[in-house]
């Protein structure tokens, strides 16, 4: 071969040629990746750690149980409101529609249908808040609770449908032949014995998606942020108080008591989206042993 | 070296005349009298490997254990032996690619060219560029051919003359002919054998100083076995070769050294251990170990 | 015992017993029926609200459409006192904060993705993952917040006059303005919000790099960095950018911590460091308070704008996933 002359082999194995170079390189990028994890994990620690520190000083029972303007305990109730509604809107229909692209096979419409869960996965939210405005509060001429839940639902349907799917997906289909040569009727064995094993991760996928439509302003921005903060109001065919746009409007106004009220809102918010997302990872990591095991 | 393979076709062995006697080199596992300075020991071929006491922990698990072993220069050496003793390991461990497996742990010595392998300022990238390996299962890149035989010699900046780099390593591994006119091809759509030999090319591309090959033709049909075989024969004087193989046959037509790998029950749990080293026609024809000739005459009925 | 359907030969004998297997079995058809049905009924209205949405956005904005036509899109002119709007502000606020979000984030994410499946032992993994995704669940309204009131100034006193001074000869980064509300400092907020995304998603590409292509190459004498460059980094180019069009998405789209911290600006800003505004965010400010018509059919035409930039970046990023399933599936 016309080459460079071939490397002694009985040299001692440290670096040869341009092998300093390259490991300087290699060793470059690794520090480089690294230094990525730790700058998301420290981007992190810094949001959570001053919601943490500002929230908390202005957190009391008061705080959490009257209204404004000492406290945020109305807008609580209805975030809570808006949100049970929102799920009890979203996940029958995004179980049913999981189970009709895995137990059906989803028929013709099976690309249709996961398309259209895969961009109602990544729809602005602020878009989901003028359909449904257009859609209810318009022709009703009025904001209210219920055209929030119904914003809500649509945002967490692409969730739970999802979640839904991949725990289905996961049930052996050794499962369901034995149910077919037993004679078991489709809707018996889906009722009776493949929905209840994919209850662990359907509980989790309504977390997460629970976590995810507690948090969102958008929508409520447009449907209920006309509200009286200082009782509690469960009407849902008003505007009811919530924490986002609590949040945003102290955060909008320039008036510092509004903020500490913001960020003792805030870490409620964020304490629970934490929770939550904590314990969603549990629940999968023991559903998933389950399933395997 | 003569077409070994003609003799061995048949059942049984005949002792074939062999090169001159000072070759003649004797390694046993813990049972014989152990250690360098047996006086049964002639080295008339330098040893590119001189293993010694080496054992082998996966964590808690030992998977080899008390491995004493030269392996010579420009020949190849087999490693035959059943499933589970520690022969993946024990070639594994000489190009350092077991130190991505969790819980490695060597214990012992392997030397190289009389440099520890696994002493602290060592560099493995530079093990490895030294030592070449081809794995059981085929692996080429999702690449083009050329692409696959040229990649790692421009990691290492030999840019020039990369053309004749590449077709000197698809002749030397057999395939030159059959991919001359499809170099810009991927390598994914290759059959089984093409793709191994694509892989013993990209191998010697850099001109290593050892191939280690892990079984590279039990993923294979019989005809792409035979030309790896083939292939071994006329790599054999350019580089020092050691083969894992389960192939009985194949490491008595194509090596000239072969050492059997055993369990050794020893001490409570059985754990793989070299049992026993010598040239090939002593180890097929008349084993000094009961164990390998059980191993081998099983086989060979 | 068997329950499998058993022609009745006519005019024999049955016993009791079958009438009633009879029923059993007409219910039991009777319910498949419902369940595929009821679940048929879902699914064509997960589809139909998407298509309905669609629908509504631009039949609320076709006032504004054929008032302005595709004009809208250039123009810059946003006066609701005087009936005028143009989008042509808004679509550069929305492109620029988003493209810069996007260069600053992906390779950031990309290399977290490449820590989390590559360099980090299982243990450090399993604790920084969810941290990573953690950093996605927490809501705009609270990251736009600690935006406007940490954040911001920060960028305000330490970032903004560094860069100026180092890059100041690029007019993008100009003098600093009196607040820390700029495109900047809302790009830096889209930029977090990208990185979980794509990092995550990368994280799952690299871990589905067959190790024994990986080994091969280290085989080879190989730094690990060559192997990331040579092999895992092009077997996965396709799901990465679909991954980071997914994640540009999610920046096009953010309507409030863009409209907590960006500034509300009138015009298109020369420097990165003024205010400026965007789609999402100009949508979320006057909407609540819009009440002419055409002020109201403009913020929809804004908002079908976004959809279809929205829909693009999403479907593109489909159409290249799938081409990349596929292209591995054919490899392997």
């Amino acid at each position: 071969m016309n080459e460079q002359p071939a490397f002694d082999p009985a040299a001692p194995l440290t670096p040869t040629g341009n092998l300093r170079r390259r490991r300087a390189i290699s060793r470059v990028a690794e520090s480089g990746a690294t230094l990525a994890a730790v700058l998301a994990v420290g981007v992190l620690a810094i949001v959570v750690y001053s919601v943490l520190v500002h929230g908390a000083s202005a957190l009391s029972l008061d705080f959490l149980f009257k209204g404004e303007p000492d406290g945020i305990g109305p807008a609580l109730v209805g975030t809570a409101e808006i949100v049970a509604m929102a799920t009890v809107f979203a996940v029958p229909l995004g179980v049913l529609v999981a189970v009709y692209l895995v137990e059906f096979g989803g028929g013709r419409m099976a690309t249709p249908i996961r398309t259209t869960l895969d961009v109602m996965n990544g729809y602005p939210s602020i878009i989901v808040g003028l359909f449904v405005f257009a859609l209810i509060v318009e022709p009703t001429e009025s904001q209210s609770g219920i055209a929030a839940s119904v914003a809500l639902a649509i945002i967490m349907l692409p969730i739970v449908a999802r979640g839904t799917e991949e725990v289905l997906r996961l049930v052996p289909d050794s499962m369901r032949e034995a149910s077919d040569a037993l004679g078991v009727s489709r809707w018996r064995s889906v009722l009776t014995v493949i929905l209840p094993s994919a209850v662990g991760g359907i509980a989790t996928a309504t977390i997460l998606a629970v976590a995810r439509a507690a948090g969102e302003t958008a929508p409520l921005l447009l449907i209920t942020s006309v509200f009286d903060g200082s009782h509690v109001s469960l009407n849902p065919f008003e505007a009811v108080p919530n924490i986002p746009v609590t949040i945003y409007k102290l955060s909008e106004e320039a008036n510092p008591e509004g903020f500490a009220r913001a960020w003792g809102a805030g870490f409620v918010l964020l304490a629970f989206i934490m929770v939550a997302n904590i314990g969603a990872r549990v629940l999968l990591n023991r559903s998933r042993r389950k399933m395997a095991g | 070296m003569s077409s070994v393979e003609q003799q061995f076709g048949q059942a049984g062995f005949e002792s074939v005349p062999h090169a001159p006697p000072s070759r003649v080199r004797i390694q046993t596992g813990p049972l014989a009298e152990a250690g360098p300075s047996s006086g049964r020991r002639e080295l008339a071929v330098e040893a590119v490997f001189d293993v010694r006491e080496v054992s082998v922990h996966y964590g808690a698990k030992r998977a080899l254990q008390g491995v004493n072993m030269r392996i010579p220069r420009s020949r190849i050496t087999a490693l035959i032996g059943p499933s589970g003793c520690g022969k993946s390991t024990f070639i594994r461990s000489l190009n350092r690619m077991n130190d991505s497996v969790t819980g490695f742990k060597l214990d012992g010595e392997v030397l190289y060219h009389g440099h520890d392998l696994y002493a602290g300022n060592v560099d493995e990238v530079e093990v490895r560029r030294r030592i070449g390996m081809v794995f059981q299962k085929p692996n080429p890149f999702p690449k083009s051919i050329y692409d696959n035989v040229a990649w790692a010699p421009r990691n290492l900046g030999l840019r020039h003359g990369l053309d004749e780099r590449v077709e000197q390593a698809l002749r030397g591994a057999a395939l030159w002919d059959e991919v001359k006119d499809r170099l810009k091809a991927s390598a994914l759509g290759l059959s089984g054998g093409q793709q191994q030999r694509l892989c013993i090319a990209r191998a010697i591309a850099i001109e290593p100083d050892v191939l280690l090959l892990d079984e590279p033709a039990s993923a294979l049909d019989p005809i792409a076995t035979a030309s790896i075989e083939e292939l071994m024969h006329s790599l054999k004087g350019r580089f020092t070769i050691v083969i894992v193989t389960h192939n009985m046959q194949q490491a008595a037509r194509v090596a000239d050294e072969t050492a059997f790998f055993g369990l050794n029950a020893a001490g409570g749990e059985p754990v793989g251990t070299l049992i026993e080293h010598d040239h090939t026609e002593k180890i097929f024809g008349h084993p000094a170990d009961p164990r390998t000739r059980d191993y081998v005459s099983g086989r060979f009925g | 015992m068997s329950t499998a359907a058993s022609p009745a030969a006519p005019g024999s004998v049955q016993p009791s017993r079958s009438r009633s297997a009879d029923r059993r079995r007409s219910l039991d058809r009777f319910g498949d029926g419902l369940l595929r049905t009821v679940c048929a009924a879902a699914a064509v209205t997960a589809v139909g609200i998407l298509v309905l949405s669609a629908y509504q956005i631009i039949d609320h904005a076709s006032p504004a459409i054929s008032k302005f036509g595709l004009g809208f899109l250039f123009s810059t002119e946003w006066l609701p006192n005087f009936g005028v709007f143009g989008a042509g502000t808004l679509l550069y606020g929305t492109l620029v904060s988003s493209f810069f979000a996007l260069l600053l984030g992906a390779p950031i994410a990309i290399a977290i993705g490449l820590y989390l499946s590559l360099l980090a032992p299982k243990g450090i993994r399993g604790v920084i993952s969810p941290m990573v995704e953690m950093l996605a669940a927490i809501p705009s309204v609270i990251l736009g917040f600690w935006g406007v009131l940490l954040l911001a100034p920060f960028v305000h006193k330490h970032v903004e006059p560094f860069l100026h001074d180092t890059l100041g000869f690029i007019p993008l980064f100009g003098p600093p303005q009196t607040t820390g509300l700029s495109v900047f400092t809302a790009s830096l907020i889209l930029t977090i919000m990208i990185i979980p995304i794509v990092a995550s998603i990368s994280r799952d590409l690299f871990l589905a790099v067959p190790r024994d292509v990986q080994e091969g190459a280290s085989a080879l004498g190989a730094t690990r960095w060559e192997v990331v460059r040579g092999i895992v980094l092009p077997t996965t180019s396709s799901g990465v950018i679909a991954a980071s069009l997914l994640g540009l998405g999610r920046a096009l789209g953010e309507a409030i911590a863009v409209a907590q911290v960006i500034g509300a600006g009138e015009k298109i800003p020369e420097s990165l460091f003024e205010p400026g505004d965007t789609i999402a965010a100009r949508i979320a400010n006057q909407f609540p308070g819009a009440i002419t018509e055409m002020h109201k059919a403009s913020l929809y035409y804004l908002g079908a704008i976004l959809l279809v930039i929205g829909l693009a970046s999403n479907l593109c990023a489909q159409w290249i996933g799938r081409r990349f399933d596929y292209r591995r599936a054919a490899a392997r």
